[in-house]
């Protein structure tokens, strides 16, 4: 697309101040050498089987998510930027799903319509009134933050249920330098390998009162999830164990899990698996993910789930819009980074101006994810356009609409050579006691050429992402 | 430790011990094969494995009669569960399921030798298996080295030890048990080679001459791989390593297995080689297999399998 921001090379065709010391680098290198390393991690990515199954296929079909040699680098400014700006949101964020669950200020105020929360699927009546440790709903919050063509960061999307992608933050980083530790020499990157410990720490200090030294685990639907890898890693990097629905029980509203010597009982679960299938008998029937009774350990005190049951109704893309209301009501501050511009098609007027832009307009449909149940207008042919029509008129309520964003561009290694391609950046938020940001996040890539859609589900790859620990090096030659 | 994942380390050790008694077996089959003997007697050597592996009625299934392809059968069918191949991959399964368990160098490891497999699979006919039983072999030595020197002695580390004992055993009496029958139905007529292949398929020809002189008997095999406590494969060995490690996890309901365990290597190590004579030995081997069948049902009652409400 054109105008958009390059992440590495300036308007003036020159590596941007901070990429400098990388761009030198990456020109010495020849293709055959970039095209060599890229191989090599391949092979090794399949070999630490950091692969994901894929369904209805013949034994032996594990995927892997493609992985570029090309890092994505951030000077240190911005990130002290962006740090501020996604704490600031996720502390809004969390206000906002306590307020929704106990006093509901916010709707009596006005500044929400209540019957976009209280009747939206994502609302929770089972949780409302339950108090939870420190009112910390969304412990882990991933959001996902595009830059725009001027260069601003925005915020595209709030994942607070079960964000998924930090273990590829932590192995792109482990690939990168055993391929390159030559480069880890002459840039200063920020490390994040400590991310499994401050998420140990994080989950601690939410345990229930009174628990000092408290039990955690780690909640998988089991290895035939997609993410298997990614839970069966972070336990192991946390050492706490990884338990399935079927590895624990409730007698007395207390919880335990079952080991090779007898019940032991937990008090933390960091959860993967969704709200829907934690509980059979309160939430999902026919669930057998899940542990009976979890809910009632729940709620009476005895366990803390994270992220908490009920944080969906604050990603859901009909409350996105009010975001920036949320940080005014709770926090009285203006927001350090802006939504993208949206249209909400349930108001007269916003619907009208979508139905006449649909050429340009990327909808969205509220509670779609992971890129489905999406109409780019400019990609999309007119037929493609006619059916999308017809689907808003139908149900105007369910569709946000938004500017076609030009992503910003990140150099990738493709078949061609090195070549832009579009990204964002997931950057994973740590809530508890404290907010902790591990500086960088996962970097995702569109790998098709012109391409929007950075979803691994629809053919998109991967980046290590680098926040430089100080600004450029000073250079005689700039 | 949960106890799921004390079951899935428990068989991701049998699974991978299981692929290389079956490796072994087949070597010593391919090295029969180039003996100068009659070809009804390479065919009830060939039964004989299928039997003593217990694969015979679903081979049959597959080939009613002949037995010419009870290599490619053992080596490479996906759907016998106790194929090389499938063993590999329920080992590695296994893994799978508790890769945050095991040291990441295990995992690796297991994962590689799995990747790997497919391109023996890949090839065709005879090509197919070359090499395989060595490859087989080398992993196993490996995955083992790999867990003795990168795990925490914890309880992970004694249920892993309890399958890969538990396992060698029987594997152990199997493969007695495949020579024996087959050399008990040629009339009597004992030819040594088969059991000198046998000793050098389970790394024991070396051994064997160091601890006996003079021809290689079966009832001195049989001995060596029951009753001698130095030998590492023996029947006696491999209890005293269950009993080890079983004592590291004991539990308040495990009382009756650990009884079963020691009975067992009580009888051993007072055991006597008169009842290892050749017309005794396939008796005695059905019992003691038998024998570990009950112990591996006790340690799943006793540690791996949940009660619904402890």
């Amino acid at each position: 697309m054109k105008g958009a921001w390059d992440e590495m090379i300036g308007a003036d065709g020159r590596a941007r101040a901070h990429c400098r010391e990388y761009s030198d680098w990456l020109l010495a290198q020849g293709m055959d050498r970039l095209e060599a390393k890229s191989a090599e991690a391949d092979a090794l990515f399949h070999r630490f089987g950091i692969t994901f199954a894929v369904y209805g296929q013949a034994e032996g079909t594990e995927r892997l998510i493609p992985f570029d040699v090309v890092p994505r680098v951030l000077p240190q400014e911005e990130w002290l930027l962006l740090e501020a700006g996604l704490k600031q949101r996720v502390g809004a964020l969390n206000a906002f799903i306590a307020d929704v669950y106990d006093a509901q200020d916010i709707l009596r105020a006005g500044v929400i319509p209540a019957e976009q929360v209280l009747c939206n699927s994502q609302y929770r009546p089972e949780v409302q009134g339950v108090a939870v440790p420190q009112r910390i709903y969304a412990h882990i919050a991933g959001v996902d933050v595009i830059r725009a063509a001027d260069g601003r960061f925005l915020v595209l999307e709030d994942n607070l249920r079960v964000p998924s992608g930090v273990s590829y933050m932590l192995e792109n980083r482990r690939m990168m330098m055993r391929l390159f530790p030559e480069l880890f020499v002459r840039c200063q990157v920020a490390p994040v390998e400590h991310y499994p410990e401050v998420l140990l720490a994080n989950l601690c200090s939410v345990a229930p009162r009174g628990v000092d030294h408290p039990t955690v685990v780690l909640m998988t639907p089991g290895a035939y999830n997609s993410a298997y890898f990614e839970h069966a890693f972070l336990a192991q990097q946390m050492g706490i164990e990884l338990v399935e629905g079927q590895d624990m029980f409730v007698r007395d509203d207390i919880l335990y899990m079952r080991t090779t010597r007898g019940p032991q009982r937990v008090d933390v679960i960091y959860r993967r698996v969704d709200d829907d299938f934690l509980d059979p008998l309160t939430f999902r029937a026919d669930s057998t993910l899940g542990c009976p009774g979890l809910m009632a350990a729940y709620r009476a005190g005895n366990v803390t789930i994270a992220n908490a049951v009920g944080t969906g109704i604050a990603d859901d893309k009909s409350i996105y819009p009010y975001v920036p209301e949320m940080i005014r009501f709770y926090l009285g501050q203006e927001p350090l980074i802006d939504n993208v511009p949206t249209r909400v098609l349930r108001r007269p007027d916003d619907l009208a101006y979508t139905l006449a832009h649909l050429e340009e307009l990327v909808v969205k449909e509220v509670h779609g994810a992971g890129g489905y149940g999406m109409l780019i207008g400019p990609m999309a042919s007119k037929d493609e356009i006619a059916a999308f029509r017809a689907r808003i008129i139908a149900d105007p309520a369910r569709y946000i609409a938004q500017p076609t964003l030009a992503l910003s561009t990140c150099p990738t290694l493709v078949n061609a050579g090195l070549a832009p391609r579009h990204i964002d950046l997931r950057p994973f938020v740590l809530s508890g006691k404290d907010t902790t940001i591990v500086p960088g996040g996962l970097t995702r890539v569109a790998l098709r050429e012109g391409s929007l859609v950075v979803n691994s589900s629809q053919g998109g790859g991967t980046k290590d992402t680098w926040v430089l620990e100080q600004g450029a090096p000073e250079r005689l030659d700039a | 430790m949960l106890s799921r994942t004390a079951d899935h380390l428990y068989w991701l050790a049998r699974y991978l011990e299981r692929a290389e008694t079956v490796a072994r077996m087949l070597e010593a089959e391919q090295q029969l094969a180039m003996l100068p003997r009659p070809a009804e007697s390479a065919e009830r050597s060939r039964r004989a494995t299928l039997m003593a592996l217990g694969a015979h009625e679903f081979y049959d299934t597959r080939a009613p009669g002949a037995t010419g392809d009870v290599l490619d059968f053992l080596a490479f069918d996906r759907e016998y569960p106790d194929s090389i191949v499938s063993c590999i991959s329920r080992a590695r399964e296994n893994a799978r399921a508790v890769r945050g368990s095991i040291a990441s160098e295990v995992w690796e490891t297991i994962n590689a030798t799995w990747l790997e497999m497919r391109t023996f699979e890949r090839r065709k006919g005879a090509e197919r298996s070359r090499n395989l039983f060595e490859f087989v072999r080398q992993r196993s030595h490996m995955i083992r080295g790999v867990h003795v020197v990168a795990m925490l002695r914890d309880e992970a580390y004694h249920f892993l030890r309890i399958g890969s004992f538990l396992e060698r055993a029987d594997g152990t009496l199997r493969l007695l048990d495949a020579r024996s029958s087959s050399t008990a139905a040629d009339q009597g007529a004992i030819d040594p080679h088969e059991w000198t292949v046998l000793l050098r398929t389970l790394s024991a020809f070396e051994a064997y001459r160091k601890l006996f002189r003079g021809a290689v008997t079966p009832q001195r095999v049989a001995e060596m791989f029951i009753l001698r406590p130095d030998v590492p494969r023996s029947l006696r060995r491999c209890m005293v390593e269950v009993r080890d490690n079983l004592h590291a996890v004991v539990s308040s309901t495990s009382a009756e297995t650990e009884r079963r365990a020691g009975a067992l290597q009580a009888a051993l190590e007072f055991g006597r080689a008169e009842e290892l004579l050749p017309p005794l030995l396939p008796a005695y081997l059905t019992d003691k297999i038998e024998q570990l069948t009950l112990i591996g049902d006790g340690i799943a009652r006793d540690f791996l399998v949940s009660e619904a409400v402890a």
